[in-house]
């Protein structure tokens, strides 16, 4: 059901500041959400002045600045810092991005970092993405196929064919798509979200798949398909230019092309 | 997302304007007194500001809702596309409320 209030122990405070060196000119004020799961406090809001004449030009090298030399208690999940492993997105500004492929310079003024909205926190910028993931092994992301490959060579594809699934399959995970929705928000417990949609028809329209029909079954369902209304927030956010809601469109098309 | 959650208040008030529709209908049947009651409320000045709210609501409804039968239909799915789809919505809807009211 839809909340519009956290819950008392929820709720957002201000929390410290930490000022930038002395004689530092060029600043950039990041406020970060923090949440310690081991302490009984709520979370609060830090903020922090970046000297960032000594800072890269991403979001993500603010926050390794910050947690290397201003706080080291700032947790956040990080990896490959450029775009390909999933692993910083977060909600910069209101927005669900990648923190190593976000500027700082995209925001006017102060940076407001949040994690992923409407997830449980694990702590500060880290969101339990268990549901999420299982939602992703749901959809059985694999090959599925009856008849046995060639003895020759692989299960082979036309350019055309390879095509299709060319931009699904560069998905990279990271959640952005499905945390920016909102009836992921209200429903997230039946609603597959739009990255696990996205993964599925990625399956669907694999020239090498034999699964279609059982994928299908899978989908036909009120709540794990049909609770997308097409509120275009996945394909507006998706930090790899994808678009999740064109294909959750084209499964449902493909559901009415198949009625008897 | 704004013209989403637009497309849901919008349909919430239609919902309730259906009310004010029956009552309406109603004071009609039950004769001239209990239809100049009605005419009268809602000729006074918050009486045509909520038949303009629900006029502008109607005509966004009905615009955003020939936007979703395309997009039923596998067009306008570009980033670009919805954008500028949302706007024409927004304009479509101000535009015919502005005509619906210069010609009654």
């Amino acid at each position: 059901m839809a909340e519009f209030r956290l819950p008392p122990n929820s709720r957002v405070r201000k929390g410290k500041h930490i000022a930038a060196r002395d004689g530092a000119k060029n600043t950039r004020r990041f406020a970060v959400y923090r949440y310690d799961p081991d302490q009984a406090d709520n979370p609060r809001i830090d903020t922090y002045d970046v000297d960032m004449d000594s800072c890269g030009p991403m979001v993500l090298d603010a926050l390794i600045k910050i947690k290397n030399e201003m706080d080291p208690t700032l947790t956040f999940r990080r990896s490959c810092r450029e775009g390909i492993c999933g692993s910083c997105a977060m909600n910069i500004d209101g927005g669900n991005t990648l923190a190593c492929t976000r500027a700082v310079d995209a925001s006017s003024g102060e940076v407001r970092i949040y994690p992923l909205p409407h997830m449980p926190v694990v702590k500060d910028l880290v969101p339990d993405l268990s549901n999420f993931y299982a939602q992703y092994a749901s959809i059985k992301p694999w090959l599925q196929a009856s008849t046995p490959p060639p003895a020759e060579h692989e299960r082979l594809q036309s350019k055309s064919e390879q095509e299709k699934i060319d931009e699904p399959a560069a998905c990279i995970l990271c959640a952005c798509c499905s945390t920016s929705c909102p009836s992921y928000w209200w429903n997230s417990d039946r609603y597959l979200g739009p990255a696990a949609l996205l993964a599925a028809y990625r399956w669907l329209v694999d020239s090498r798949d034999e699964a279609r029909d059982e994928r299908l079954d899978a989908l036909d369902d009120s709540f794990r398909l049909y609770r997308c209304h097409t509120i275009m927030n996945c394909t507006q956010t998706c930090p790899k230019g994808l678009n999740p809601a064109k294909a959750i469109a084209a499964t449902k098309k493909m559901l009415v092309e198949r009625r008897p | 997302m704004t013209v989403s959650i637009l497309h849901r208040m919008t349909g919430v008030a239609m919902s309730v304007g259906l009310v004010v529709l029956a009552w309406w209908l109603g004071s009609l049947s039950l004769g001239g007194d209990q239809y100049d009651t009605f005419v009268g409320l809602m000729s006074s000045l918050p009486g045509r500001l909520l038949l303009l709210g629900w006029s502008f609501a109607f005509f966004l409804h009905l615009a955003n809702g020939i936007r979703h039968l395309a997009w039923d239909l596998g067009h306008g799915f570009e980033r670009q596309q919805a954008d500028a789809s949302a706007w024409l919505v927004l304009l479509l809807a101000v535009v015919c409320t502005a005509v619906f009211w210069y010609l009654l």
